[in-house]
């Protein structure tokens, strides 16, 4: 055993140790079962998933860093943790109708899938610049080749291209700020490094190192200007990976957002406040407006989701506990709804229609009442209109803004969900308002229906009793690093 | 009765729940049980008048129970004399606007009954509330049931106008809930608890800064609700694209979450910049009014001229209400409900020919009065009621705010009258082209009088007219508390002044609206002076200093 390094650690890290057996496992199953019952792997990953769930249990009240540093097991980790595995139980129960659409083996799917869950929960826990490098890289080569799965569809394969290419640049940039913070450092523990970098606000190569993580981390959150990539590979990708990309990646890339200035750089709150402000409201506002023009429903949920990040900076920029809280809630909240919509995509993907265009929606209401309802709450919830989640989530969001006195930003963000409303609203209108439809009815599988049902039913209970999910985030964001930390950006 | 606003809250939602489960193609059944429901919830709601006691000064049937404790919101319901009188509003108009769509709804009626009874709960929510962000709830769930209704069975135009409607009400809302998050953490700052709860708020004392702000987001708010000119071009479209039922709910009760808000939130939270924003208040209202007034004079559409005496009638009831006087408010008030009645009423008419003729051209029409004769009278009632004769509603009305205007200032009386006339002249003319006359359209020739059912719904309206009209003792009474409480946060001066210079008490609405018809003992109850002298012009009830 390598010295520093003693049993109780391996202890602390059972969940990613399950969740590595278990992707192990699949991939064995993989080879042993015959073809045609290859199906049966989405419920041995979804079993994998729950037994990793259960073995989160024993750390729900934990606290302690693994490993001399390299990873916290705290709450703020736990319910993020929490939040990966369900989203990714919820990819899984989205896949089975749809690879079997699309005609695709679903052998490495699943284990990538899971490859993709480990990563964000290295990154969630990484209190060091490895760690949590490590698990960005796992999560991302793992979405690299899930984004081009469908070999024989163009539009998928560009969208693995778009995304290795930009995604490889991204994370240079990324390393490049890293090791500027290293090097002015001489440590790659977060929590040290803070320390470490009091009193040297106005050191140019530290501000430059910020300018550089942002950009990195930026690229990962899709935040404009670096959200080029977002559409096009929202678009071009599998529509569960998608959804899966669009959550549980945004969700980890915040969470090491979180960490990386929260607990590394809390010194230098001044600096990454304003460009974060700035990132902001060039993201809610871009994405916004390029969304209204959108036919394309993946393409316009990219967008949507784009201005998402938007609103979810506002925590960042609040700085104060109660901003964490918010997007954590808002980050919940979230992946209900996000991947309740591209849900309701994939349940219009048959045989005959490819179904991610508008006018594919047309008359929705008529042929599937079930499902339109479902899109009807998920659309009022990403705009924000109670009694759905959404509304709980942005109140926070505006609440935090407006606690640190970011006043204009909050303007800028209300503002900005009465234009996202529009866009959400068109959908709505096809939905219940227009009769023409195409091709077959749409019909709802077992999974499907249990997808679309969770989703609805956290989307509305959320809104209308979130008590219990702002407690939890409220914890875990007090749980956060050095405790004076985010009480001294006030 | 500890659960006695719940159970009215909730009995129509219940109802949509319960339709949820009937199969779509039984029609009679879905309406049978909508307007059952509907009923119901009128008649439960009933007891309220009763049950509720005008002397107490504090809010009644208060239920309070933790919603979100880590964020202070609670499930807080509570009514007062302004709230009870809008809630039995809600709970009548809404039974008569669900039995007015018997024979005007055939396609896809499940929804449509599911979404008129969920905007229900939601209107009686915000009437209900005295938690700010649960008030803030109700308020926009509201709008989805509406854009629903308008959106799906309105006219040629609906898609549209229920666009607009959605767009403009919700950005005065959200812009409303920043302005309710600043004032939540600024309570905090102060009282150190994280609370949503009203009544704590009107305790408040907050600085002026603070205040200005806050009005104008609170403002932006209720303003496009009211809708307050410039805010109100939303208006004439939905008005005029939506179905009978949401137009009458729409003005009926929709359109006084706007003034509810105003008297609710923004006068006694407010109090300082209230006063301060008198005169851009008073200048949108007087605008509103004759502007209100002028276009509809011009319409060639029935609905779209009703539409527009909507925004002239509310524009008066927002210019009596910032009077700032006892007066003023209490007739603003009554307004309110006068407008519900007659406004309500008068989209019901025009719903009632559109059934049958299927267009609202004015000159399509002339000289129904021959064919239909009941209707002719009905529609007589409600005009009469609309243009403040004596004997109606509208008069008690509009004499209060009149004499509350005036009071305050001789020159928005005179603008105020002539909003007066010029409803007049609208809506004789529009009785005129369309009752009068010989029959000159063939079409016209052969239309069928009311039947029973329609009858049903025009009758508690009458009644209504006619009684507050005849008697509106016992409204006033209910609201005497409520204006008090408002004006004593809003303008305590007012209150003191006559305690300190006259030796008569400040007139009751009540006194003043029984001394209507004694010039003499009108006179003498007039507000006085700082000198005691019976009130020549502007001093007593005027607005006291402004920044």
């Amino acid at each position: 055993m390598p010295p520093g390094i003693s049993l109780s650690d391996f202890y602390y890290i059972t969940p990613e140790l399950v969740l590595t057996g278990g992707a192990l496992l699949l991939l064995i199953a993989d080879v042993l079962l015959p073809r045609a019952q290859r199906a049966a792997l989405a419920w041995v990953t979804l079993l994998v998933l729950g037994v990793t769930a259960l073995s989160l249990i024993p750390f729900a009240s934990t606290r302690v860093e693994v490993a001399h540093g390299l990873l916290a097991v705290d709450q703020f980790a736990l319910f993020f943790k929490v939040l990966f595995l369900g989203a990714a139980a919820i990819t899984v129960l989205m896949s089975i109708p749809y690879l079997q659409v699309e005609g695709a083996s679903p052998g490495e799917y699943y284990f990538l899938i899971l490859c993709a869950t480990l990563g964000m929960m290295v990154m969630a826990g990484g209190i060091d610049l490895i760690t949590i490098f490590i698990g960005l890289e796992t999560m991302a080569v793992s979405f690299y080749i899930l984004a081009g799965f469908i070999k024989p569809s163009q539009r998928s394969n560009e969208a693995a291209v778009k995304y290795f290419l930009l995604g490889a640049f991204s994370l240079g940039i990324l390393l490049y700020g890293m090791s500027l913070m290293y090097g002015l450092s001489g440590t790659t523990n977060l929590r040290v490094m803070a320390a470490s970098f009091a009193g040297q606000e106005h050191d140019p190569r530290l501000v430059l190192a910020v300018i550089l993580v942002v950009a990195g981390v930026g690229f990962k959150i899709a935040a404009v200007p670096f959200h080029m990539w977002a559409p096009d590979v929202y678009e071009g990708a599998p529509t569960p990976v998608t959804a899966f990309l669009s959550v549980g990646s945004k969700a980890a890339s915040f969470a090491m957002l979180i960490r990386i200035f929260v607990e590394g750089m809390p010194t230098m709150g001044e600096d990454w406040r304003l460009l974060f402000w700035v990132l902001s409201v060039a993201t809610m506002t871009a994405g916004n407006i390029a969304a209204v023009t959108q036919s394309n429903i993946k393409r316009m949920l990219a967008y949507s989701s784009i201005a998402h990040a938007g609103y979810l900076l506002m925590g960042v920029v609040a700085g104060t506990s109660r901003g964490i809280t918010a997007m954590l809630v808002y980050l919940f909240i979230y992946s209900f709804m996000q991947l309740g919509a591209f849900g309701v995509v994939v349940l219009l993907r048959r045989a005959d229609v490819v179904g991610d265009e508008l006018k594919d929606f047309s008359g929705l209401s008529f042929r599937n009442p079930f499902a339109a309802f479902a899109m009807l709450v998920f659309m009022l919830s990403l705009g924000g209109i109670p009694p759905t989640a959404g509304f709980m989530g942005k109140l926070w969001l505006f609440g935090a803004a407006i606690d640190s006195h970011c006043y204009w930003l909050a303007v800028i963000g209300v503002l900005n969900s009465v234009v996202s409303l529009y866009y959400y609203v068109r959908i709505v209108v096809f939905m219940y308002l227009k009769k023409e439809t195409v091709g077959s009815t749409p019909r709802l599988t077992p999974a499907l229906g249990l997808v679309l049902g969770v989703a609805v039913l956290g989307t509305i209970f959320l809104g209308v009793y979130p008590r219990l999910l702002f407690e939890l985030a409220d914890a875990s964001a007090k749980t956060l690093g050095v405790a004076g930390v985010t009480a001294a950006l006030r | 009765m500890d659960h006695y606003l719940s159970l009215i809250l909730f009995t129509p939602l219940a109802g949509a729940l319960l339709l949820l489960l009937v199969n779509k193609e039984n029609e009679n059944a879905i309406k049978w049980i909508a307007n059952t429901v509907a009923f119901i919830g009128f008649v439960i709601s009933v007891p309220l008048w009763f049950w509720f006691n005008p002397q107490q000064a504090d809010f009644q049937f208060v239920e309070r129970a933790p919603w979100i404790p880590s964020i202070g919101a609670e499930y807080f319901l509570g009514v007062d004399g302004l709230s009870t009188l809008l809630i039995l509003l809600t709970t009548m108009m809404g039974f008569i606007a669900i039995l007015s769509s018997w024979n005007a709804i055939h396609e896809r009626t499940k929804e449509y009954y599911i979404f008129l009874l969920v905007l229900q709960t939601g209107m009686l929510g915000a009437f209900m509330s005295l938690d700010f962000l649960l008030f803030f709830l109700f308020w926009e769930v509201m709008l989805v049931p509406m854009y629903f209704l308008i959106g799906i069975w309105g006219s040629a135009n609906r898609l549209y106008s229920a666009i607009k409607f959605f767009l403009y009400t919700l950005v005065g809302g959200v812009i409303m809930l920043l302005g309710i998050l600043a004032l939540y953490f600024y309570a905090h700052s102060v009282t150190g608890v994280y609370s949503f709860d009203l009544t704590m708020f009107h305790k408040l004392n907050i600085p002026y800064d603070l205040q200005w702000w806050l009005f104008l987001a609170f403002f932006l708010g209720f303003a496009v609700k009211v809708p307050m000119f410039p805010f109100h071009t939303w208006l004439p479209d939905a008005h005029t694209d939506a179905p009978t039922a949401g137009s009458v709910i729409l003005a009926a009760v929709m359109l006084k979450m706007g003034t509810y808000g105003f008297l609710r939130f923004s006068l006694p939270i407010l109090p300082e910049a209230s006063r301060h924003f008198v005169p851009m208040m008073v200048l949108l209202s007087i605008i509103g009014i004759v502007y209100g007034a002028l276009v509809a004079l011009a319409q060639k559409d029935w609905k779209r001229l009703v539409a527009y005496s909507s925004v002239s009638h509310m524009a008066m009831v927002m210019l009596g209400m910032f009077a700032l006087n006892p007066v003023g408010i209490t007739g603003s008030i009554i307004q309110q409900l006068n407008h519900g009645i007659s406004t309500g009423g008068l989209f019901l008419l025009v719903g009632v020919v559109y059934e049958r003729r299927h267009t609202r051209e004015i000159s399509e029409y002339g000289g129904l009065s021959k064919v239909m004769p009941v209707y002719a009278a009905i529609f007589l009632v409600m005009t009469m009621s609309s243009i403040g004769l004596p004997t109606l509603n509208g008069f008690i009305g509009e004499i209060l705010i009149l004499q509350g205007v005036f009071v305050a200032n001789k020159m928005w009386a005179f603008f105020a009258g002539s909003g007066v006339v010029l409803g007049a002249a609208y809506m004789l003319y529009l009785y005129q082209r369309t009752m009068f006359g010989k029959i000159e359209n063939p079409k016209n020739e052969r239309l069928l009088d009311l039947s029973h059912r329609e009858f049903a719904t025009f009758a508690p309206l009458l009644i209504l007219a006619v009684w507050m009209g005849l008697y509106p003792a016992p409204f006033l009474r209910r609201l005497e508390m409520s204006v008090r409480h408002i004006v004593g946060r809003v303008n305590p001066q007012y209150e003191a002044k006559y305690a300190a210079d006259c030796d008569t008490k400040p007139p009751t609405a009540e006194a003043i609206a029984a001394s209507n018809n004694a010039a003499a003992k009108f006179l003498s109850l007039m507000p006085c002076d700082v000198n005691g002298n019976p009130l020549p012009a502007t001093a007593a009830g005027q607005t006291p200093e402004r920044r």
